[in-house]
């Protein structure tokens, strides 16, 4: 495509003027970030087209440093005036902003990407004609819908596919580019019990290209599944009990290993993980990895949010906390070398995001994993925000099963499911085999003892 | 009012050449195929954020943007697509695009505008709004000292100050015209206290539709900055939360958010329409105890969920949702309204000009009742008193909700003791009010903090309430 490609050397000529001109104007180094996104969306109802949309839209962002001050500006308007503007707003700004003498981009010797193709693009996820991404999204509901009688109504059906660009430019001579693609197809049916009470639930499956997308129709029954399970759920005693959390609910709580070992919380002390690096944080079974170079993966990219090549890390092995996630301004703070991990918008300063994060794959079944618990709770779905960071306290609304004799009995809802992180972590007692990358963070099924379920 | 709806729409025909002309050929290129209705949205946004941390100004950014989204009607269907590029070329093949959803005779829009009056809720002098740098600088860094001063044990602030100044301007085949400039400002200050033993957080915030004078004269940076370091030092000594059923009693303000959770978003029309909600069909039913009246209000001069007028270009208002414990409506957008046959209450909003715009509330609070907030505290044996929260979540169709509380205390025999640990509240939204035993006389606004999730799309948002006492609801800690 000669096209995308002309295409192509005018935006990496873009960011690299935006750079040369900032240099110019009086900064001492650059950075220049352009993002190019196309998305469309389709949405049917109860097999209906309930909304079409489609569209495409830019930004770019820059960042400027005087010295040891930085500021940024970000701008959709991309002609000369607003240009100028972009980059004589970010001086302006950085005349304010204090000297910081952790400020600054990488060092040289640090910029680089990764030189194999990560397989992140793919253009089949807007071949189909919109007749046939209206058919993906009208089987994924009519698969759910056709599952039970029960099920009468649904909150729709959809198939949703987006492109992205990003060209990221520095002064200090990196310039690289990467496409992303994605597509997805999911429903969310409603099931109503005898007695009139409704659940909902979700179902959704996500790739890079249509050929790696479970079918609508095994989404949708999979969506069936996990709403009829809901129905007639009921409160449980106040209790202390074993909790299993289902693997696309345990994954927010490698997030929260992520988070604790985030090095804008280390370096400021807001982590229950500041200064516990080489020490026991979690169970001795436990591994965590950060990888962001894995091909085709959901959390994939050839460099970071300030140039530097991804790479793979270790966590936590055999539950011992072995690194911190860096960006470089939090590696500086803590005489360390940053990870890779920067993550930028278009505005602000970089902050710091997960690759492809997991926990390590255990050898027990999730059958095997009940068997083992005479009375426990299986969580399928977690509810609010309740996680301090700061102290580790964690307290969240939950649903999901009973667990009696090592089966699973009756739906749970309307109770909490309460601890703290820094044990919570130690107190994982059986991981699961069935890790699979649906998304970039991902964990298999975990048990985990001692946490209060509050209900009755 | 005319003068200032005249110069939001001069403002978009200078700065991007637009004209009445031009937008009717838009509306008539997204009618093209037929539909029922068509909009045009433009939004132009610039906003400057500024942060201090560890005492250096360490972050000022400024960012614009703008845009222009196209949505066409036909029954249930919608058509949506947007552009960042407002040539008239690129209007007209957005037009084109959403014109997809439809397929039949074209329709003419109406012939001639008719300009929405709306009140100035916010009056800001233009000149205002660009206030220099240093006067927002110096608010964060008196934040930062009032903060450190507080007390030794306040380890680390942040303190941020950020404003955003959105114009829209909108154009429908119904012959809705309609702009409006809105300002947005908010102050937030976040710190860590540290006893030598333990590490705990405390942030406080506010602001709303007004300008840097707000922070001078009436919230202070000095008063985000002492809230927020009282709260972590608060929480140095603070035990486990309980766990288990229990009377809970909700001071006034913030707490509110109760209400956006377990009723706000169940009454949404959308989710009506369509039976999701766990509230379809139950108007005209006790949803609540008859101690509670709940209203929707997005006329409250300059507060953060206020609007002159919603993002489909119709004026706000005030809507009773709950009168006396018995539902009494929805809040609706247009689409809602026309499909359920309802009242349009103007709560069509959307994130930005790259969504399609749905039902949302603005300011929803519980009016005042009778009682003293001593006697209410005075009258619980044994329960918890929760007078801040983080957010909170629902689950529309099941109607379960949760909140989490930030600042909450043990009350034993009618006194409030201890402080709790950070714990999450949860209930069942047309069960939970049901319990409403004492509605306190002391109804507030929370201070400009609160920012609504739905379907991926943010908006800002108020709460308030008085303080009210639940006799039972399910509290998840982890002690006795």
């Amino acid at each position: 495509m000669t096209q995308s490609l002309e295409l192509t050397t005018d935006l990496q000529q873009l960011a690299t003027d935006i750079v040369t001109k900032a240099r110019k104007a009086g900064a001492t180094d650059a950075e220049v970030v352009i993002r190019e996104g196309d998305e469309f969306s389709t949405a049917v109802r109860l097999g209906e087209v309930e909304t079409l949309k489609e569209s495409g839209s830019r930004g770019v962002g820059l960042r400027v440093f005087v010295g040891q001050r930085v500021a940024s500006t970000s701008s959709s308007d991309f002609t000369p005036e607003g240009i100028e503007h972009l980059i004589s707003g970010a001086l302006a700004l950085a005349r304010v902003t204090s000297e910081d003498p952790f400020a600054g981009l990488a060092d040289t010797g640090e910029f680089g990407q990764l030189d194999h193709d990560l397989d992140l693009y793919h253009e089949d996820v807007y071949s189909l004609p919109t007749a046939e991404r209206i058919d993906f999204a009208r089987r994924c509901e009519a698969a759910a819908m056709s599952a039970d009688t029960r099920i009468q109504n649904s909150d729709g059906g959809s198939f949703d596919a987006a492109t992205g660009r990003k060209v990221f430019a520095n002064s200090r001579g990196f310039v690289g580019e990467y496409r992303s693609s994605y597509c997805s197809v999911s429903t969310s049916p409603i099931a109503m019990s005898r007695n009139g009470e409704m659940q909902r639930d979700y179902w959704y499956s996500a790739a890079r290209t249509l050929a790696k997308l479970d079918s609508p129709e095994s989404v949708g029954a999979e969506a069936a599944r996990r709403t009829l399970r809901r129905l007639d759920g009921r409160r449980v005693p106040t209790q202390r009990a074993p909790i299993v959390f289902a693997p696309e609910i345990a994954r927010s709580l490698i997030g929260a290993i992520f988070d604790a070992a985030n090095g804008d919380s280390i370096y400021r002390g807001a982590s229950f993980f500041t200064g516990k690096l080489g020490e026991q944080v979690a169970a001795e079974s436990i591994n965590v990895i950060d990888d962001g170079t894995i091909v085709g993966g959901h959390g994939s990219s050839p460099f970071d949010g300030e140039g530097l090549p991804t790479r793979r890390k270790v966590i936590v092995e055999n539950g011992v906390l072995k690194t911190y996630l860096l960006n470089t301004y939090t590696a500086r703070k803590l005489n360390m070398q940053s990870t890779g991990n920067a993550v930028r918008g278009l505005a602000g300063n970089p902050g710091i995001g997960n690759g492809n994060l997991y926990l390590e794959a255990g050898s027990f079944s999730p059958e095997e994993i009940l068997r083992e618990i005479k009375t426990g709770f299986y969580v399928t779905e977690l509810l609010g925000q309740g996680v301090n960071m700061v102290t580790g306290d964690y307290s969240r609304g939950a649903s999901g099963l009973w667990i009696e004799n090592g089966e699973l009995t009756y739906p749970v809802q309307e109770v909490t499911v309460a601890g703290n992180l820094k044990e919570m972590f130690r107190n994982i007692t059986a991981i699961g085999n069935d890790l699979v990358f649906r998304g970039s963070v991902t964990s298999p099924t975990l048990r985990i003892d001692g946490m209060t379920i509050a209900g009755e | 009012m005319t003068t200032s709806a005249a110069s939001h729409k001069r403002y978009f025909f200078e700065k991007f050449g637009l004209s009445e002309r031009l937008l009717e050929r838009c509306l008539g290129e997204a009618l093209s195929a037929g539909g029922d209705y068509a909009d045009l949205y433009f939004e132009s946004v610039s906003a400057t954020s500024i942060g201090i941390d560890e005492s250096l100004v360490k972050s000022a950014s400024q960012g614009v943007s703008a845009g222009c989204g196209i949505r066409v009607v036909s029954g249930e269907r919608t058509g949506y697509a947007y552009t960042d590029n407002l040539s008239a070329e690129r209007l007209l093949h957005a037009a084109r695009t959403a014109a997809l959803i439809a397929s039949g005779p074209a329709k003419q829009p109406v012939a001639g505008f008719t300009e929405t009056q709306s009140p100035n809720l916010y009056p800001i002098p233009a000149a205002d709004l660009d206030s220099d740098l240093s006067t927002k600088l110096d608010l964060v860094m008196r934040a930062d000292r009032a903060a450190r001063a507080y007390d030794a044990r306040i380890k680390q602030v942040r303190a941020s100050y950020s404003d955003e100044l959105k114009r829209i301007l909108i154009a429908a085949s119904d012959g809705t015209y309609a702009s409006d400039t809105q300002p947005l400002a908010r102050l937030n200050v976040f710190v860590l206290a540290n006893d030598g033993q333990q590490t705990t957080r405390g942030t406080a915030g506010g602001g709303g539709r007004v300008d840097i004078s707000y922070f001078l004269a009436e919230k202070t940076p000095e008063h985000f900055a002492n809230e927020a370091a009282r709260t972590s030092i608060l929480q140095l000594g603070a035990v486990a939360a309980p766990a288990g059923e229990m009377e809970v009693v909700l001071g006034p303000g913030w707490p509110g958010v109760l209400l956006h959770e377990a009723v706000g978003h169940g009454l949404e029309a959308d989710f009506n329409r369509k039976k999701t909600s766990a509230f379809a069909g139950l108007i005209g039913r006790q949803v609540a105890s008859s101690k509670v009246t709940v209203v929707d209000n997005g006329t409250m001069p300059s507060r953060r969920g206020s609007l002159n007028i919603d993002d489909e270009g119709s004026p706000t208002q005030e809507t009773v949702l709950i009168e006396n414990g018995i539902l009494k409506g929805y809040l609706s957008d247009k689409l809602s309204a026309r499909l359920m046959n309802m009242p349009h209450t103007g709560n069509g909003r959307r994130e930005s000009y790259q969504q399609i715009p749905m039902p949302r509330m603005t300011n929803t609070y519980m009016l005042s009742g009778d009682d003293a907030p001593e006697d209410i505290l005075r009258s619980v044996k044994r329960g918890l008193y929760a007078v801040n929260f983080g957010g909170g979540s629902v689950d529309i169709t099941s109607g379960k909700f949760v909140f989490s509380a930030s600042e909450a205390y043990l009350i034993e025999d009618g006194k409030i003791t201890a402080p709790v640990r950070d714990a999450t509240l949860i209930g069942n939204g047309p069960e939970a009010l049901k319990y409403v035993s004492m509605v306190g006389n002391d109804l507030q606004l929370d201070e400009g903090v609160g920012t609504c999730g739905k379907d991926g799309q943010s908006v800002p948002v108020g709460v308030g309430m008085p303080t009210i006492k639940l006799d039972r609801m399910t509290v998840g800690g982890t002690g006795n």
